[in-house]
C-alpha cells in the first residue's frame, strides 16, 4: 500500500477513535451541569449525588479524550506536511485559537470539577463545571471551523512563494472573520455540537434506565431521567433540523458530496427521487436493491418537488468522491437519527403518562441507545470527510476569482515512508485497542457501582465538616466498602 | 496595531519560546515526579500521594505542549510541517509515552488490586522517563542540525537521530526534570516521604550538574555554530551567566531550607536553558547539515503578516485568561498533598 492510503487510514483511524470521547464530554458535560444546577438551587443531596457520579464518568472519558487528542494536534505535521505548509496560515490559526481559548479553559477548570468537590464552595464548583462545558464547546467551535474551511474555503487568497527556485502556492488569510464564518461553518458546527448533546442525553438516559430496571439508585435515576429524556428528544429533533439545513447548503457548496451521499448518478429533466436504502454500484452507475421515493430528493433539496437535482455526471470524473461509503454512512446516520427520535418520543410520552417504569421493554430499549448516537456521530463524519475527496482543500471562487484546491494526494509528507506510516498504524492500533478495553472495563465498574446514596453523601459531608479535608486520610480505613475512598 | 512584519515574526519566535519553556517548566516537574515515583514511594499510600501531587495539574501542563504545536502551526507552518515529519517515528514514540502517562494516572487507582496497580506504576515510570529523553533528543538534533535537503525534504531516519550528542542532551533533560520534580515533591509532601525526597536531592543535583558541564563542552564541539550569536553580540553572554547562577542557586536555596525558592530557581534554570537554546538557534528554526541555504529560518517559515497580527490579538486576549486561571488553580490545590474522596 502507498503512503497516501496508509496516511488516510491512519488519520481516519485516529480521528474516529478520538471522536468516541469528545462528543460524550460535551454531551455529558451539559447533563452534569444541569444536575449540579438543580442541586445548587434546591440544595437536594440526590441531585448532588448525581452530579458527583457523572463527574467520575466524565473524568475517565475526558482523560481518554485528552490522551487521544494530543495525537491529532501533531498528525497534520507528521503525515500531512505539504498540506500543513499549504494551509498553515489559515488552519494553524484556528488550531492555535483552540489551544488558547478552549484547552486551557477545559483542563484548568477540570481540576476543580474533578478534584474540587470538597475544596471549593458550591458556587465556585458550579461555575467551574460550566467553564469545562464551555471549554469543550469552544474546542468544537474551532476545530469544526478549521474543518469547514477545508470544505468551503473563504476569506483567503493563494500566494506563490519562491522556495529555493521553485514557486509553491499557499493559502493566506485575507479576512479572518470570513474565514471563520465560511459558508458551512455555522450549519456544520450546530449539527456537530447537537450530535454531541444527543449522545450525552442518551447516555444519561441509558444509565438511569439500567438502574431503574435493577431497582437501584432510584432517587438519582429518576431525577436524571427528568432532564435527560426531554433533552434527548429535543436534541434529536434539532439534529434532524440542522442536518437538513446542512444538506440543503451542499447542493450549492459541494454538489459532488450531495450526489455521492444520495448515489445520484445522472442528471435528468425529471424530478429527483430519494433512495431509502440500496447498494450503489459506481461502475454500472446504478443502485442495486434500492427503494426509491419519487420526487423526495428534489423536495428536500429545493423545497420544490419538481426541480431536478444535479447528479455526479456534472462533476469531472477526476473530481468525484467515492460513492458507496458516503451513501451507506449517510443513510446509516439518518436511520439512527430517526430511531432516536422515535424511541425518545415514545419513552417521554410514556413517562409523562406515568407508565415508563412499568414498561420494562422500553427501559431495556433505552439502554443501547447511546450506541445509536455514537454510530450516528461517526457515520456523519465519515460522510463529510469521504464525501470531500479527492480534495483535502476544496477549490473555490473568491470575489469572482477561481482559487485552486489541494488534492489529498498532494498533501502528504514528502520525507515519510510507507513503512514508517505502517509502523505507527500498528503501534497505535495496539495502544488504542488496549486503551479501549481498559476504558470499557473501568467505565463498566463505575456504572455498576453507581452513585452514592444521599445518606452516604450526607455522612461524607459531615465528616469533612468535622475534621477538614485531611481528616479523610485518617478515616480512610473506616470508610465503608471503599465507597468514597477512591473516586470509584 | 502597526508592527512591521519582521517585528511580528520576532514576537512570535519569543512567544513560541515562552510556550515551550512554560511546557518544560510545568510538565517538567510532573515528568520528573513520574521518574522518581518508583524509587521514592515505598507503599501504595505513598505512591498515591506522589501521583496525586500532580493529579489535578498534569493535564493542564500538557496543554502547553498542545498549544505550542498549534501556535507553531499558525506562526511558522513550514517549521511545524518539517519538524514533525522529520521526527516521525520519534514523535509517535513520544505520543505513545504521553498517552501512556495519561492513562496510567487515570486508571491506576480505579481498581483495588496490587498487580493492576504495579502494571500502571511501571507504565507511569517508563512513559515519563522516555518522554523526557525523547524531548531532549529532539532538542539535541535541532541544535546540531539535521539532514535537511532542498525544499524542506528530510533525508535522515530515527537511527540517524540517535547520535551521541542528542542522546547526551536527552540524558541532561531527564536529569533536569528529575531534579525539578524532586524539589516539587519536597514541597508537596511531609514526614518520612519528604525526608526520603530530601536525601535524593543531592545525588540528583550532582548528576544534573555534571551532565550540564558535559553537554556545554559537547555543544561547543558538536554544534560550534551555537556560539555565533554570542560572538556577534557579546551582551548575550548574560544568558549563559544567568543560567549558571540559576543552577548554583538551586542547592543554595535547598540548603537554606527554602524549597519554594529552590523550585523557582530550577524553573529559572529551565527558562535560561530555553533562552540559551533560542539564542543558539536564531534566526534558524532548523539547521541543515548539507547546506545552510536549506535551513528553515524565521523568514522562510513564517505565516503571512495578517495572520501573525491576528494571532497576536488572539494571544493578547487569551494569555491573560490562561495565566489567571492557571494561577487560580495552582492556588486552590496549594499546600501539602492529601488523599481524599476524589483522589486518584
Amino acid at each position: 500500500m502507498d503512503v497516501e492510503i496508509l496516511s488516510r487510514l491512519q488519520f481516519a483511524g485516529t480521528i474516529m477513535f478520538h471522536y468516541l470521547f469528545p462528543p460524550l464530554s460535551i454531551g455529558l458535560g451539559l447533563q452534569l451541569f444541569l444536575c449540579e444546577l438543580m442541586a445548587f438551587r434546591k440544595g437536594d443531596l440526590a441531585w448532588e449525588a448525581a452530579a458527583r457520579f457523572w463527574t467520575r464518568i466524565f473524568a475517565v472519558n475526558f482523560g481518554m479524550g485528552v490522551a487521544s487528542g494530543i495525537v491529532m494536534e501533531f498528525e497534520f505535521g507528521t503525515n500531512w506536511a505539504a498540506y500543513s505548509r499549504f494551509v498553515g496560515d489559515v488552519f494553524g490559526s484556528a488550531l492555535a485559537a483552540e489551544g488558547i481559548f478552549a484547552f486551557f479553559l477545559e483542563s484548568g477548570f477540570l481540576a476543580i470539577l474533578v478534584f474540587g468537590w470538597d475544596r471549593v464552595g458550591p458556587r465556585t464548583h458550579l461555575i467551574s463545571t460550566l467553564m469545562v462545558f464551555l471549554g469543550s464547546v469552544f474546542s468544537a467551535v474551532w476545530i469544526v471551523v478549521a474543518n469547514s474551511w477545508q470544505q468551503t474555503p473563504a476569506g483567503y487568497r493563494i500566494v506563490w512563494h519562491d522556495v529555493q527556485g521553485e514557486m509553491m502556492p499557499r493559502a493566506e488569510v485575507t479576512d479572518f472573520w470570513a474565514m471563520v464564518f465560511n459558508p458551512s461553518s455555522v450549519d456544520r458546527l450546530s449539527h456537530t455540537v447537537i450530535g454531541a448533546l444527543v449522545l450525552g442525553a442518551f447516555f444519561v438516559t441509558s444509565v438511569s434506565s439500567y438502574y431503574l430496571l435493577g431497582g437501584r439508585h432510584q432517587e438519582v435515576a429518576r431525577r436524571c431521567l427528568s432532564i435527560a429524556l426531554p433533552s434527548a428528544l429535543l436534541f434529536s429533533l434539532l439534529a434532524a433540523a440542522t442536518g437538513h439545513a446542512s444538506a440543503q447548503k451542499l447542493v450549492h457548496t459541494q454538489p459532488a458530496k450531495l450526489a455521492a451521499m444520495e448515489a445520484h448518478f445522472e442528471t435528468t429533466d425529471e424530478p429527483t427521487g430519494l433512495y431509502l436504502f440500496g447498494w450503489p454500484d459506481a461502475e454500472a452507475k446504478t443502485v442495486r436493491f434500492g427503494v426509491r421515493i419519487p420526487k423526495l430528493l428534489s423536495l428536500l433539496v429545493w423545497n420544490d418537488p419538481n426541480r431536478p437535482v444535479p447528479g455526479l455526471d456534472r462533476i469531472p470524473p477526476n473530481e468525484r468522491p467515492p460513492i458507496w461509503l458516503p451513501f451507506q454512512t449517510f443513510h446509516l446516520m439518518v436511520a439512527m437519527g430517526t430511531l432516536m427520535i422515535g424511541v425518545a418520543g415514545l419513552a417521554l410520552f410514556m413517562r409523562l403518562r406515568g407508565g415508563l417504569e412499568r414498561r420494562r421493554w422500553l427501559l431495556k430499549l433505552l439502554i443501547p441507545m447511546p450506541l445509536a448516537a455514537m454510530i450516528a456521530n461517526q457515520a456523519g463524519w465519515i460522510t463529510a470527510e469521504v464525501g470531500r475527496q479527492p480534495w483535502i482543500v476544496y477549490p473555490s471562487v473568491q470575489q469572482g476569482v477561481e482559487m485552486m484546491g489541494l488534492r489529498t494526494s498532494d498533501g502528504l509528507s514528502e520525507s515519510v515512508t510507507a513503512e514508517q506510516v505502517l509502523g505507527s498504524i500498528i503501534l497505535f492500533a495496539i495502544i488504542y485497542a488496549l486503551l479501549f478495553a481498559v476504558w470499557l472495563f473501568v467505565l463498566d465498574r463505575k456504572l455498576r457501582h453507581g452513585p452514592e446514596t444521599p445518606e452516604e453523601l450526607r455522612e461524607h459531608k459531615r465528616r469533612i465538616a468535622r475534621s477538614g479535608i485531611g481528616g479523610l486520610l485518617a478515616d480512610q480505613g473506616s470508610v465503608r466498602g471503599g465507597m468514597l475512598e477512591e473516586r470509584n | 496595531m502597526s508592527l512591521d512584519y519582521d517585528t511580528l515574526t520576532f514576537i512570535w519566535f519569543v512567544l513560541l519560546g515562552v510556550l515551550l519553556c512554560g511546557y518544560a517548566i510545568l510538565d517538567g516537574f510532573d515528568l520528573g515526579v513520574g521518574m522518581l515515583h518508583p524509587f521514592l514511594a515505598r507503599n501504595d499510600t505513598e505512591r498515591r500521594l506522589v501521583m496525586n501531587s500532580i493529579g489535578p495539574l498534569w493535564d493542564g501542563n500538557e496543554v502547553w505542549l498542545v498549544t505550542f504545536g498549534g501556535a507553531l502551526f499558525a506562526a511558522f507552518p513550514v517549521a511545524y510541517a518539517t519538524v514533525f515529519s522529520s521526527f516521525y517515528t520519534a514523535f509517535f514514540l513520544l505520543l505513545t509515552c504521553l498517552i501512556g502517562r495519561a492513562v496510567s494516572l487515570e486508571f491506576r487507582s480505579k481498581v483495588h488490586s496490587a498487580r493492576w496497580r504495579s502494571v500502571w506504576d511501571v507504565g507511569f515510570f517508563l512513559s515519563s522517563t522516555t518522554a523526557a529523553l525523547l524531548l531532549g533528543v529532539a532538542a539535541g538534533n535541532i541544535l546540531q542540525g539535521m539532514e535537511l535537503g532542498p525544499k524542506y525534504r528530510y533525508f535522515g531516519s530515527l537511527s540517524s537521530q540517535l547520535g551521541w550528542f542528542p542522546l547526551l542532551v536527552g540524558l541532561l533533560t531527564v536529569s533536569l526534570f528529575a531534579m525539578h520534580g524532586a524539589i516539587y515533591l519536597y514541597l508537596k509532601t511531609d514526614g518520612t516521604l519528604q525526608q526520603r525526597v530530601r536525601r535524593a536531592f543531592v545525588p540528583l543535583f550532582l548528576t544534573f550538574a555534571s551532565l550540564y558541564l558535559i553537554v556545554s563542552v559537547a555543544t561547543w564541539i558538536r554544534a560550534p555554530h551555537s556560539l555565533d550569536n554570542l560572538v556577534r553580540h557579546p551582551w548575550l553572554w548574560i544568558v549563559p551567566i544567568l543560567n549558571l547562577l540559576a543552577v548554583l542557586n538551586v542547592p543554595r536555596a535547598m540548603h537554606l531550607g527554602r524549597p519554594g525558592y529552590a523550585f523557582f530557581s530550577s524553573s529559572m534554570v529551565i527558562l535560561a536553558l530555553g533562552s540559551l537554546f533560542s539564542t543558539a538557534m536564531f534566526p534558524y528554526l532548523m539547521r541543515s547539515t548539507f547546506d545552510s541555504a536549506y535551513g528553515i529560518t524565521l523568514q522562510n517559515a513564517r505565516s503571512s503578516e495578517g495572520t501573525l497580527g491576528t494571532m497576536l490579538i488572539i494571544a493578547a486576549i487569551g494569555f491573560p485568561c490562561v495565566l489567571s486561571y492557571t494561577i487560580a488553580i495552582y492556588w486552590v490545590f496549594r499546600g501539602k498533598v492529601k488523599l481524599d474522596s476524589s483522589s486518584y
